[in-house]
Protein backbone atom coordinates (compact mmCIF):
# COMPACT_ATOMS: atom_id res chain seq x y z
CA UNK A 1 0.00 0.00 0.00
CA UNK A 2 2.77 2.42 0.90
CA UNK A 3 4.97 1.89 -2.14
CA UNK A 4 3.15 -0.35 -4.62
CA UNK A 5 -0.03 1.75 -4.94
CA UNK A 6 1.91 5.00 -5.67
CA UNK A 7 4.04 3.15 -8.25
CA UNK A 8 0.89 1.83 -9.95
CA UNK A 9 -0.74 5.30 -9.92
CA UNK A 10 2.38 6.85 -11.47
CA UNK A 11 2.61 4.10 -14.10
CA UNK A 12 -1.07 4.35 -15.07
CA UNK A 13 -1.27 8.15 -15.26
CA UNK A 14 2.07 8.49 -17.05
CA UNK A 15 1.33 5.70 -19.54
CA UNK A 16 -2.17 7.03 -20.19
CA UNK A 17 -0.85 10.49 -21.06
CA UNK A 18 1.75 9.02 -23.44
CA UNK A 19 -0.80 6.73 -25.11
CA UNK A 20 -3.38 9.52 -25.42
CA UNK A 21 -0.78 11.60 -27.27
CA UNK A 22 -0.51 8.95 -29.97
CA UNK A 23 -4.26 8.14 -30.18
CA UNK A 24 -6.13 11.15 -31.55
CA UNK A 25 -9.56 9.60 -31.00
CA UNK A 26 -12.29 9.99 -28.42
CA UNK A 27 -12.20 9.60 -25.43
CA UNK A 28 -8.40 9.97 -25.14
CA UNK A 29 -8.11 13.70 -25.83
CA UNK A 30 -10.99 14.48 -23.50
CA UNK A 31 -9.61 12.28 -20.72
CA UNK A 32 -6.19 13.85 -21.14
CA UNK A 33 -7.73 17.30 -20.60
CA UNK A 34 -9.56 15.99 -17.55
CA UNK A 35 -6.33 14.61 -16.08
CA UNK A 36 -4.62 17.96 -16.59
CA UNK A 37 -7.46 19.73 -14.74
CA UNK A 38 -7.18 17.20 -11.91
CA UNK A 39 -3.44 17.82 -11.84
CA UNK A 40 -4.05 21.57 -11.42
CA UNK A 41 -6.55 20.93 -8.62
CA UNK A 42 -4.26 18.55 -6.70
CA UNK A 43 -1.29 20.88 -7.21
CA UNK A 44 -3.46 23.69 -5.82
CA UNK A 45 -3.86 21.83 -2.54
CA UNK A 46 -0.08 21.52 -2.19
CA UNK A 47 0.02 25.31 -1.89
CA UNK A 48 -1.65 24.92 1.51
CA UNK A 49 1.19 22.65 2.65
CA UNK A 50 3.81 25.16 1.56
CA UNK A 51 2.12 28.15 3.19
CA UNK A 52 1.49 26.12 6.35
CA UNK A 53 5.18 25.25 6.56
CA UNK A 54 6.14 28.92 6.08
CA UNK A 55 3.67 30.09 8.76
CA UNK A 56 4.81 27.44 11.26
CA UNK A 57 8.49 28.33 10.85
CA UNK A 58 7.88 32.05 11.39
CA UNK A 59 5.25 31.73 14.14
CA UNK A 60 7.79 29.58 16.04
CA UNK A 61 10.39 32.30 15.61
CA UNK A 62 8.02 35.01 16.86
CA UNK A 63 6.74 32.89 19.79
CA UNK A 64 10.29 32.14 20.97
CA UNK A 65 11.40 35.73 20.32
CA UNK A 66 14.40 34.41 18.35
CA UNK A 67 16.77 36.78 16.56
CA UNK A 68 14.99 38.56 13.70
CA UNK A 69 11.53 37.76 15.07
CA UNK A 70 10.36 41.24 14.06
CA UNK A 71 11.07 40.41 10.42
CA UNK A 72 9.16 37.15 10.80
CA UNK A 73 6.25 39.13 12.26
CA UNK A 74 6.37 41.44 9.20
CA UNK A 75 6.27 38.37 6.94
CA UNK A 76 3.24 36.99 8.78
CA UNK A 77 1.44 40.35 8.72
CA UNK A 78 2.12 40.66 4.98
CA UNK A 79 0.87 37.14 4.30
CA UNK A 80 -2.30 37.43 6.41
CA UNK A 81 -3.10 40.93 5.10
CA UNK A 82 -2.74 39.75 1.48
CA UNK A 83 -4.99 36.74 2.04
CA UNK A 84 -7.64 38.78 3.93
CA UNK A 85 -7.61 41.51 1.29
CA UNK A 86 -7.84 38.86 -1.46
CA UNK A 87 -10.90 37.29 0.16
CA UNK A 88 -12.47 40.73 0.66
CA UNK A 89 -11.85 41.52 -3.01
CA UNK A 90 -13.53 38.26 -4.00
CA UNK A 91 -16.57 39.02 -1.82
CA UNK A 92 -16.84 42.70 -2.77
CA UNK A 93 -15.97 42.67 -6.47
CA UNK A 94 -16.49 39.04 -7.50
CA UNK A 95 -12.75 38.56 -8.10
CA UNK A 96 -9.64 39.54 -6.13
CA UNK A 97 -8.12 40.55 -9.48
CA UNK A 98 -10.78 43.18 -10.19
CA UNK A 99 -9.07 46.50 -10.95
CA UNK A 100 -10.85 48.20 -8.01
CA UNK A 101 -10.00 45.39 -5.58
CA UNK A 102 -7.57 46.29 -2.74
CA UNK A 103 -5.77 43.05 -3.60
CA UNK A 104 -4.56 44.71 -6.81
CA UNK A 105 -3.31 47.62 -4.69
CA UNK A 106 -1.03 45.17 -2.84
CA UNK A 107 0.04 43.62 -6.14
CA UNK A 108 0.80 46.96 -7.82
CA UNK A 109 2.49 48.75 -4.94
CA UNK A 110 4.18 45.89 -3.11
CA UNK A 111 4.83 42.79 -5.22
CA UNK A 112 5.68 44.56 -8.50
CA UNK A 113 8.26 47.04 -7.04
CA UNK A 114 9.77 44.39 -4.74
CA UNK A 115 10.13 41.86 -7.54
CA UNK A 116 11.50 44.37 -10.05
CA UNK A 117 14.01 45.80 -7.55
CA UNK A 118 15.15 42.33 -6.46
CA UNK A 119 15.90 41.44 -10.08
CA UNK A 120 17.46 44.86 -10.71
CA UNK A 121 19.74 44.28 -7.73
CA UNK A 122 21.07 41.20 -9.47
CA UNK A 123 22.56 43.45 -12.17
CA UNK A 124 25.18 44.61 -9.64
CA UNK A 125 25.97 41.12 -8.44
CA UNK A 126 26.20 39.70 -11.96
CA UNK A 127 28.50 42.58 -12.91
CA UNK A 128 30.75 42.14 -9.87
CA UNK A 129 30.83 38.34 -10.34
CA UNK A 130 31.77 38.80 -14.00
CA UNK A 131 34.55 41.21 -13.03
CA UNK A 132 36.12 38.36 -11.04
CA UNK A 133 35.25 35.53 -13.44
CA UNK A 134 35.78 37.16 -16.84
CA UNK A 135 39.52 36.91 -17.06
CA UNK A 136 40.94 36.10 -20.43
CA UNK A 137 42.95 33.20 -19.00
CA UNK A 138 42.73 31.12 -22.15
CA UNK A 139 41.25 31.48 -25.61
CA UNK A 140 37.85 29.93 -24.76
CA UNK A 141 37.45 32.27 -21.76
CA UNK A 142 38.38 35.11 -24.10
CA UNK A 143 35.59 34.02 -26.46
CA UNK A 144 33.10 34.28 -23.59
CA UNK A 145 34.37 37.71 -22.66
CA UNK A 146 34.39 39.05 -26.23
CA UNK A 147 30.92 37.70 -27.00
CA UNK A 148 29.49 39.21 -23.78
CA UNK A 149 31.06 42.62 -24.50
CA UNK A 150 29.81 42.64 -28.11
CA UNK A 151 26.25 41.72 -27.05
CA UNK A 152 26.23 44.35 -24.29
CA UNK A 153 27.63 47.10 -26.53
CA UNK A 154 25.42 46.09 -29.43
CA UNK A 155 22.24 46.50 -27.41
CA UNK A 156 22.84 50.09 -26.28
CA UNK A 157 22.97 53.32 -28.31
CA UNK A 158 26.64 53.98 -27.48
CA UNK A 159 27.57 50.71 -29.20
CA UNK A 160 26.03 51.91 -32.46
CA UNK A 161 27.67 55.32 -31.95
CA UNK A 162 31.12 53.70 -31.65
CA UNK A 163 30.64 51.50 -34.69
CA UNK A 164 27.73 49.97 -36.65
CA UNK A 165 29.67 46.72 -36.27
CA UNK A 166 28.42 46.21 -32.68
CA UNK A 167 24.64 46.10 -33.38
CA UNK A 168 25.24 43.91 -36.44
CA UNK A 169 27.64 41.57 -34.59
CA UNK A 170 25.37 41.20 -31.56
CA UNK A 171 22.46 40.32 -33.83
CA UNK A 172 24.57 37.75 -35.69
CA UNK A 173 25.88 36.21 -32.45
CA UNK A 174 22.34 35.95 -31.03
CA UNK A 175 20.90 34.53 -34.25
CA UNK A 176 23.55 31.95 -35.12
CA UNK A 177 26.27 30.75 -32.67
CA UNK A 178 24.20 31.59 -29.55
CA UNK A 179 21.08 29.99 -30.97
CA UNK A 180 23.03 26.93 -32.14
CA UNK A 181 24.51 26.19 -28.71
CA UNK A 182 21.22 26.97 -26.96
CA UNK A 183 19.42 24.63 -29.33
CA UNK A 184 21.97 21.87 -28.76
CA UNK A 185 21.64 22.25 -24.99
CA UNK A 186 17.82 22.32 -25.23
CA UNK A 187 17.72 19.16 -27.34
CA UNK A 188 20.07 17.42 -24.89
CA UNK A 189 18.05 18.58 -21.87
CA UNK A 190 14.78 17.52 -23.49
CA UNK A 191 16.15 14.06 -24.27
CA UNK A 192 17.38 13.83 -20.68
CA UNK A 193 13.92 14.80 -19.40
CA UNK A 194 12.32 12.16 -21.64
CA UNK A 195 14.62 9.44 -20.32
CA UNK A 196 14.03 10.57 -16.72
CA UNK A 197 10.25 10.53 -17.31
CA UNK A 198 10.52 6.99 -18.69
CA UNK A 199 12.48 5.90 -15.61
CA UNK A 200 9.78 7.40 -13.36
CA UNK A 201 6.88 5.79 -15.26
CA UNK A 202 8.60 2.39 -15.26
CA UNK A 203 9.30 2.66 -11.53
CA UNK A 204 13.10 2.65 -11.88
CA UNK A 205 13.36 6.14 -10.40
CA UNK A 206 11.54 6.17 -7.04
CA UNK A 207 13.16 9.01 -5.11
CA UNK A 208 9.83 10.90 -4.99
CA UNK A 209 8.48 8.17 -2.67
CA UNK A 210 11.07 8.75 0.05
CA UNK B 1 -8.50 53.81 -6.05
CA UNK B 2 -8.48 57.48 -5.05
CA UNK B 3 -5.54 59.88 -5.28
CA UNK B 4 -4.79 59.32 -1.57
CA UNK B 5 -4.56 55.58 -2.22
CA UNK B 6 -2.21 56.16 -5.16
CA UNK B 7 -0.07 58.50 -3.04
CA UNK B 8 0.17 55.99 -0.16
CA UNK B 9 0.90 53.19 -2.65
CA UNK B 10 3.64 55.22 -4.36
CA UNK B 11 5.34 56.02 -1.05
CA UNK B 12 5.06 52.40 0.05
CA UNK B 13 6.56 51.23 -3.25
CA UNK B 14 9.27 53.89 -2.94
CA UNK B 15 10.17 52.79 0.58
CA UNK B 16 10.31 49.12 -0.43
CA UNK B 17 12.43 49.95 -3.53
CA UNK B 18 14.93 51.93 -1.46
CA UNK B 19 14.96 49.25 1.27
CA UNK B 20 15.93 46.59 -1.30
CA UNK B 21 18.52 48.85 -2.97
CA UNK B 22 20.04 49.58 0.46
CA UNK B 23 21.55 46.09 0.28
CA UNK B 24 24.12 47.53 -2.10
CA UNK B 25 25.66 49.26 0.91
CA UNK B 26 25.44 46.21 3.19
CA UNK B 27 22.94 43.79 4.71
CA UNK B 28 20.72 45.89 6.99
CA UNK B 29 17.36 45.72 8.87
CA UNK B 30 15.50 47.68 6.15
CA UNK B 31 16.57 45.18 3.49
CA UNK B 32 15.64 42.28 5.75
CA UNK B 33 12.22 43.84 6.43
CA UNK B 34 11.52 44.32 2.71
CA UNK B 35 12.79 40.81 1.96
CA UNK B 36 10.45 39.25 4.55
CA UNK B 37 7.50 41.37 3.41
CA UNK B 38 8.21 40.18 -0.15
CA UNK B 39 8.11 36.52 0.88
CA UNK B 40 4.95 36.94 2.98
CA UNK B 41 3.03 38.98 0.41
CA UNK B 42 4.09 36.68 -2.44
CA UNK B 43 2.96 33.58 -0.51
CA UNK B 44 -0.38 35.26 0.18
CA UNK B 45 -0.70 36.30 -3.46
CA UNK B 46 -0.10 32.79 -4.79
CA UNK B 47 -2.44 31.29 -2.20
CA UNK B 48 -5.24 33.60 -3.37
CA UNK B 49 -4.32 33.00 -7.02
CA UNK B 50 -4.48 29.22 -6.63
CA UNK B 51 -7.68 29.38 -4.58
CA UNK B 52 -9.66 31.70 -6.89
CA UNK B 53 -8.05 31.01 -10.27
CA UNK B 54 -7.51 27.30 -9.95
CA UNK B 55 -9.40 25.38 -7.26
CA UNK B 56 -12.57 27.51 -7.24
CA UNK B 57 -13.35 27.54 -11.00
CA UNK B 58 -12.04 24.05 -11.72
CA UNK B 59 -13.44 22.27 -8.70
CA UNK B 60 -16.05 24.23 -6.74
CA UNK B 61 -17.86 26.02 -9.59
CA UNK B 62 -17.76 22.99 -11.89
CA UNK B 63 -19.11 20.82 -9.08
CA UNK B 64 -21.98 23.28 -8.57
CA UNK B 65 -22.91 23.60 -12.23
CA UNK B 66 -22.37 20.06 -13.60
CA UNK B 67 -24.73 17.14 -13.11
CA UNK B 68 -24.44 13.35 -12.99
CA UNK B 69 -21.05 11.68 -13.52
CA UNK B 70 -19.40 14.95 -14.62
CA UNK B 71 -20.19 16.30 -11.18
CA UNK B 72 -19.34 13.34 -8.97
CA UNK B 73 -16.10 12.45 -10.78
CA UNK B 74 -14.68 15.69 -9.38
CA UNK B 75 -14.64 14.02 -5.99
CA UNK B 76 -11.55 12.10 -7.19
CA UNK B 77 -9.22 15.15 -7.52
CA UNK B 78 -10.88 16.68 -4.43
CA UNK B 79 -10.11 13.50 -2.46
CA UNK B 80 -6.54 13.40 -3.82
CA UNK B 81 -6.12 17.04 -2.77
CA UNK B 82 -7.43 16.36 0.72
CA UNK B 83 -5.26 13.22 1.01
CA UNK B 84 -2.26 15.42 0.15
CA UNK B 85 -2.96 17.27 3.42
CA UNK B 86 -2.44 14.00 5.34
CA UNK B 87 1.20 15.11 5.66
CA UNK B 88 -0.03 17.17 8.61
CA UNK B 89 -0.70 13.91 10.51
CA UNK B 90 2.47 11.81 10.86
CA UNK B 91 0.59 8.52 11.37
CA UNK B 92 -1.12 8.72 7.99
CA UNK B 93 1.43 10.92 6.23
CA UNK B 94 2.31 8.01 3.90
CA UNK B 95 -1.10 8.45 2.24
CA UNK B 96 0.16 11.70 0.69
CA UNK B 97 2.29 9.54 -1.61
CA UNK B 98 -0.83 8.75 -3.64
CA UNK B 99 -1.56 12.30 -4.82
CA UNK B 100 2.20 12.89 -5.15
CA UNK B 101 2.38 9.78 -7.34
CA UNK B 102 -0.50 11.15 -9.42
CA UNK B 103 1.19 14.52 -9.96
CA UNK B 104 4.53 12.84 -10.68
CA UNK B 105 2.81 10.48 -13.15
CA UNK B 106 1.15 13.39 -14.98
CA UNK B 107 4.45 15.28 -14.93
CA UNK B 108 6.33 12.27 -16.31
CA UNK B 109 3.72 11.63 -19.01
CA UNK B 110 3.84 15.25 -20.08
CA UNK B 111 7.62 15.16 -19.72
CA UNK B 112 7.76 12.70 -22.60
CA UNK B 113 5.12 14.11 -24.94
CA UNK B 114 5.69 17.81 -24.28
CA UNK B 115 9.47 17.54 -24.58
CA UNK B 116 9.33 15.59 -27.82
CA UNK B 117 6.54 17.67 -29.33
CA UNK B 118 7.63 21.01 -27.90
CA UNK B 119 11.42 20.82 -28.01
CA UNK B 120 13.10 17.92 -29.78
CA UNK B 121 11.06 17.76 -33.01
CA UNK B 122 10.63 21.54 -33.59
CA UNK B 123 14.28 22.24 -32.76
CA UNK B 124 15.47 19.49 -35.11
CA UNK B 125 13.09 20.74 -37.81
CA UNK B 126 14.46 24.27 -37.43
CA UNK B 127 18.02 22.94 -37.71
CA UNK B 128 17.49 21.07 -40.97
CA UNK B 129 18.44 24.09 -43.06
CA UNK B 130 19.29 24.27 -46.78
CA UNK B 131 22.83 24.95 -47.90
CA UNK B 132 22.57 25.86 -51.57
CA UNK B 133 25.70 27.29 -53.02
CA UNK B 134 28.43 29.43 -51.56
CA UNK B 135 26.62 32.46 -50.14
CA UNK B 136 26.03 34.21 -46.79
CA UNK B 137 22.74 32.43 -46.06
CA UNK B 138 24.32 29.00 -46.58
CA UNK B 139 27.32 30.00 -44.47
CA UNK B 140 25.07 31.12 -41.60
CA UNK B 141 23.02 27.92 -41.90
CA UNK B 142 26.25 25.93 -41.80
CA UNK B 143 27.28 27.74 -38.60
CA UNK B 144 23.91 26.87 -37.06
CA UNK B 145 24.00 23.18 -38.03
CA UNK B 146 27.64 22.71 -36.98
CA UNK B 147 26.92 24.54 -33.72
CA UNK B 148 23.92 22.36 -32.82
CA UNK B 149 25.66 19.07 -33.70
CA UNK B 150 28.96 19.87 -31.97
CA UNK B 151 27.22 21.21 -28.85
CA UNK B 152 25.27 17.94 -28.54
CA UNK B 153 28.48 15.98 -29.11
CA UNK B 154 30.25 17.98 -26.39
CA UNK B 155 27.71 16.65 -23.88
CA UNK B 156 28.11 13.06 -25.10
CA UNK B 157 30.14 11.43 -22.34
CA UNK B 158 29.60 7.75 -23.17
CA UNK B 159 32.86 7.75 -25.14
CA UNK B 160 36.16 9.49 -24.35
CA UNK B 161 36.60 12.78 -26.18
CA UNK B 162 39.37 11.59 -28.51
CA UNK B 163 39.85 11.63 -32.27
CA UNK B 164 36.91 12.95 -34.31
CA UNK B 165 34.68 13.19 -31.21
CA UNK B 166 37.43 15.13 -29.44
CA UNK B 167 37.66 17.64 -32.30
CA UNK B 168 33.87 17.95 -32.48
CA UNK B 169 33.72 18.55 -28.73
CA UNK B 170 36.40 21.26 -29.08
CA UNK B 171 34.33 23.02 -31.73
CA UNK B 172 31.29 22.53 -29.48
CA UNK B 173 32.96 24.30 -26.55
CA UNK B 174 33.62 27.31 -28.82
CA UNK B 175 29.89 27.61 -29.53
CA UNK B 176 29.00 27.00 -25.88
CA UNK B 177 31.35 29.73 -24.64
CA UNK B 178 30.08 32.23 -27.22
CA UNK B 179 26.52 31.32 -26.22
CA UNK B 180 27.20 31.68 -22.48
CA UNK B 181 28.88 35.03 -23.04
CA UNK B 182 25.99 36.26 -25.19
CA UNK B 183 23.42 34.99 -22.67
CA UNK B 184 25.32 36.73 -19.90
CA UNK B 185 25.39 40.03 -21.80
CA UNK B 186 21.72 39.71 -22.66
CA UNK B 187 20.72 38.93 -19.04
CA UNK B 188 22.81 41.77 -17.65
CA UNK B 189 21.23 44.26 -20.06
CA UNK B 190 17.75 43.02 -19.06
CA UNK B 191 18.58 43.51 -15.38
CA UNK B 192 19.99 46.99 -16.04
CA UNK B 193 16.80 47.82 -17.92
CA UNK B 194 14.84 46.83 -14.78
CA UNK B 195 17.14 48.97 -12.66
CA UNK B 196 16.55 51.95 -14.96
CA UNK B 197 12.81 51.31 -14.54
CA UNK B 198 13.10 51.40 -10.75
CA UNK B 199 15.28 54.55 -10.80
CA UNK B 200 12.82 56.20 -13.17
CA UNK B 201 10.01 55.34 -10.73
CA UNK B 202 11.94 56.88 -7.82
CA UNK B 203 12.84 60.09 -9.64
CA UNK B 204 9.61 60.48 -11.58
CA UNK B 205 6.64 59.04 -9.67
CA UNK B 206 7.99 59.47 -6.16
CA UNK B 207 10.18 62.57 -6.21
CA UNK B 208 8.85 64.25 -9.39
CA UNK B 209 12.41 65.32 -10.26
CA UNK B 210 12.02 64.24 -13.90
CA UNK B 211 8.91 64.08 -16.12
Amino acid sequence: MKRTVPLIITFLTGTFLVVSFFVPHSPFGELEQRLLIWFAIVAGFTMLLGVDSLIRAHVRKVARAQGGWGHSAALLVGLVATVVVGILGRVQYGSPFHIQSPFMFIYTYTIVPLQATMFALLAFFIASASYRAFRARNWVATLLLVSAVIVMLGRIPIGAAISPFFPWAQEWIMEFPQLAAKRGIQIGAALGAVSMSLRIILGIERSYLS
Amino acid sequence: MGSLGIMIGTWLAGFLTLAILSFLYKDNPFYKLAEHVYVGVSAGYWLIYVAFFDVEPMLVETFMTETGLERWILLVPAALGVIMLSRWFPKIAWLSRWPIAFTVGVGAGLGITANIQGYVVPQLQATLLPMTGFNLVSLNNLVLVVGVVTTILYFYFSKPHKGVLGWAAKVGIVFIMISFGASFGYTLMARISLLIGRLYFLFSDLLHVID
